[in-house]
């Protein structure tokens, strides 16, 4: 793709350690030059990350955080995934609901605040129920996508070994639609969990998010800060790259192109 | 006769879901009716609040902030991420280099960002456009990375046999192959701008739609209008989201997307 | 040999399908096209039949009403005196080697259309598949690492499996390169010469259809019509360098008039 030769397969780490370096240096050198009483320098971070584990309440926070994303999340699954498979497969069902389906998406979890405090109170269900909000959408319409994009051989071949629609619907057309399904479910996830630390800086007292806030709060740490969002960070990396490992699977595998 | 048939299909298409909108808000003022506690407003009384806002001259004023900071945050996200993007994709070990560290940023929900925001910004608009284009940067940065590497190298070796240099290759080949990905990758990043302005007005400013569902239920518990906000909310973002789809659709853009 | 004589099926033959004034009009957006008018044609039971002609002419509509997944819009397809209706087993569809389901392996496509056996029947027929069609070893590979050859002999077998009357093939091996196509070809003779299922077989080579097929139906550009109905009297396996061979393939030729020489 490039004008340089291929690149070594050293070079995959040796790039990144450098780039890396040369941001943490120029981060560093700002904080130095700048003068900053404020804002923290990378090793004060370290020092911030350090503090968290030895007090125990980082693992705290990031199970509290997890849990609710994993109870919103598998509520929007178990929701969202059938609803969007009959919708994908009956598009008159599917016109009837799209546009109630496109008013309420835009609408960003973190405005639904209100109503979900009047329906669940303060706590960790209006946090559930605000990351159940933000992942259902985009995996009904990934599963609508994903029937919808079928080819229709697929479709063809099923009837004519007679298969009635609903073992149409489970052996042909959800696993032809699963690696659709899947990214689906991946870009989900990955919402679940910016909603789930907005939703902490807001309406909860536990989590990563509310973590963030509470350490300028009280005291101005902005080490924590800091430290409290590049882990929001690195545990967002690690659910997508857990992710996409299932994509690997071999029975899904053929939906995907990895490069070899 | 052509068009009377298709007049009326259009007629037939139209009623079902707006019968389905209809039976939703039948059951809403029904279950409202049922409700002790007067809360939260029925279809009515949110059509009582938006005319509210309209008649106080707010609705305006708050949509036009709300759409000015996202215009600057998004416009300035799209000057530096795009080309940015462009040239780290093109180049395998710039992006060997930085993708490391843009998996890590990406998770972060830019809410997270807010301390530091207000750190650098203060309260008020530069935090709320900082957020939308932290928002923004690394979504539209990685859409332009994977928009480079998905060039099918036919066209880069066409370009190449037909004597392009480096410079003609980008703009004759790079730069049409690569803007249809784009401009999808722009209209959900416009989607996301658009939740993060409202979470951002909700805490960090005072204005906006954001504010607007805060306000008005921090200041006596005017559901009323915290659910005609979340309908405004809805129905912008719905409107940004086709007007990008209709850019899509323009013609000199439409090459991209031939397997429709 | 007359049109009228040749529709029927060949002698001694029991009348499997039979179009009976079969015509099909698609309506899209307004726009009326025929595509079929007034097909007439007898199968017989055991018959291997060849629909030839240009691509586009509405050979694979045809087929796709005798399978079941269209109806026409005129007359009517009988199977065994029936009229058919929607698709059925006992008719299967052979697509391109894209109707292989990726998510299967080898034996889970064969095995598709037998989930009612228990499974040591199940079991012991795919086996039997599989080693007919020549593919044993990769009974647990996955689609995605099989060539175009070897996946079209996946969609056979899957056919094959469920013991079909009829196997319906719509230019199976339009997208294998042309040796593997004749090896292709040789495999469903073989196959169909042991269990002697009528096949209804669509392509657009004229070879292969002189290669293949007890009769060749040759249609006409759309709307299409039948121009002829030639019966190859050939035994198989058949010398494609005899005159016979070549009488009737330059016969077809003519017919469809296109030129000796390039």
């Amino acid at each position: 793709m490039n004008a340089l030769s291929q690149p070594a397969r050293w070079e995959r780490f040796f790039w990144p350690i450098v780039a890396t370096g040369l941001l943490l240096a120029l981060w560093y050198y700002s904080v130095r030059w700048s003068g900053t009483k404020v804002f923290p320098s990378p090793r004060e971070v370290e020092k911030g990350m350090a503090e968290l584990l030895r007090h125990h309440v980082l693992w705290r926070d990031i199970v509290d955080s997890l849990r609710r994303v994993a109870f919103g999340f598998g509520a929007a699954a178990t929701i969202g995934i059938p609803l969007g498979l009959i919708l994908g497969w009956y598009p008159a069902a599917n016109q009837v609901v799209n546009p109630v389906m496109q008013i309420l998406r835009p609408i960003s979890p973190i405005a639904w605040i209100p109503v979900a405090i009047i329906f669940f109170g303060v706590g960790d269900d209006a946090a559930i129920f605000l990351i159940f909000l933000g992942a259902f959408f985009p995996i009904v319409v990934a599963c609508i996508n994903g029937v919808a994009n079928v080819p229709s051989v697929y479709r063809r071949a099923g009837r004519n070994f007679g298969l009635t629609p609903p073992q149409l619907l489970a052996r042909v057309l959800f696993p032809a639609a699963l690696p659709q399904i899947l990214v689906g479910l991946r870009i989900a996830l990955g919402i679940a969990w910016l909603v789930v630390v907005a939703a902490e800086m807001i309406a909860v007292e536990s989590g990563l998010g509310f973590l963030v806030i509470d350490s300028r709060n009280s005291g101005k740490r902005y080490d924590l800060v800091v430290a409290a969002i590049l882990i929001i960070g690195l545990i967002g990396l690690i659910l997508d790259v857990a992710f996409r490992g299932l994509e690997k699977l071999r029975s899904v595998r053929w939906g995907f192109r990895f490069e070899s | 006769m052509q068009d009377e048939h298709a007049a009326r299909m259009n007629l037939r298409l139209l009623w079902r879901p707006l019968a389905f909108i209809a039976v939703l808000l039948v059951l809403w003022e029904i279950g409202i009716r049922r409700q002790s506690s007067h809360l939260l407003p029925g279809p009515w009384g949110v059509v009582g609040g938006l005319a509210d806002l309209v008649q106080h001259g707010l609705l305006l004023k708050y949509v036009v902030a709300s759409l000015f900071r996202v215009t600057w945050g998004f416009a300035l996200a799209v000057v530096l991420a795009i080309p940015l993007g462009l040239a780290i994709g093109w180049n395998r070990r710039a992006e060997m280099a930085l993708n490391p560290i843009l998996q890590i940023l990406r998770p972060i929900s830019p809410l997270a960002w807010i301390p530091i925001a207000i750190l650098w910004f203060g309260v008020g608009d530069l935090a709320a456009i900082f957020l939308i284009f932290v928002g923004c940067f690394f979504p539209l940065m990685l859409t332009a990375i994977n928009a480079v590497q998905s060039i099918p190298a036919v066209y880069i070796n066409a370009g190449r046999n037909f004597g392009l240099g480096s410079a003609r290759l980008v703009y004759r080949v790079l730069y049409p192959a690569v803007v249809p990905n784009l401009l999808v990758g722009l209209r959900i990043t416009l989607g996301i701008a658009w939740l993060v302005v409202v979470a951002a007005e909700m805490i960090a400013v005072s204005s906006g739609l954001g504010f607007l569902i805060v306000d008005a239920r921090n200041a006596g518990n005017r559901y009323d209008l915290v659910v005609a906000g979340m309908l405004i909310i809805g129905i912008i973002g719905l409107l940004l989201d086709a007007g990008m789809r209709s850019l899509e659709k323009v013609k000199s853009f439409r090459w991209g997307y031939s397997e429709d | 040999m007359s049109q009228t004589q040749a529709v029927f099926a060949g002698a001694g033959l029991k009348t499997k399908l039979s179009v009976d004034h079969v015509s099909m009009v698609f309506e899209r957006d307004g726009k009326r096209t025929e595509v079929l008018n007034d097909i007439n044609l007898e199968v017989g039971d055991g018959e291997f039949v060849c629909l030839l002609g240009p691509s586009g002419c509405g050979k694979s509509t045809l087929l796709n009403t005798m399978a079941g997944f269209l109806s026409p819009t005129g007359g009517a397809i009988k199977v065994d005196g029936e009229t058919i209706r929607k698709p059925d087993p006992r008719r299967i569809f052979v697509f391109q080697e894209r109707g292989v389901f990726p998510w299967l392996t080898v034996e889970g496509n064969i095995g598709f259309g037998l989930s009612k056996l228990p499974r040591a029947e199940r079991e012991q027929r795919v086996a039997h598949y599989v080693k007919m069609v020549g593919l044993e070893g990769f009974e647990k590979t996955y689609p995605q690492e099989l060539s175009g050859g070897m996946k079209q002999r996946v969609e056979v077998a899957r056919a094959l499996a469920v013991n079909p009357d009829m196997l319906l093939l719509d230019e199976p091996f339009g997208a294998l390169d042309s040796i593997t196509r004749l090896i292709m070809r040789g495999e469903l003779l073989r196959i169909w010469e042991a269990e002697r299922k009528t096949i209804i077989f669509v392509t657009h080579d004229i070879d292969e259809a002189v290669q293949l097929a007890d009769r060749v139906v040759v249609m006409s550009a759309r709307p299409a019509t039948i121009q002829q109905i030639v019966k190859i009297d050939i035994p198989h396996p058949r010398d494609i360098s005899s005159p016979r061979y070549l009488e009737l393939r330059d016969g077809i030729f003519q017919q469809i008039g296109l030129a000796h020489k390039l």
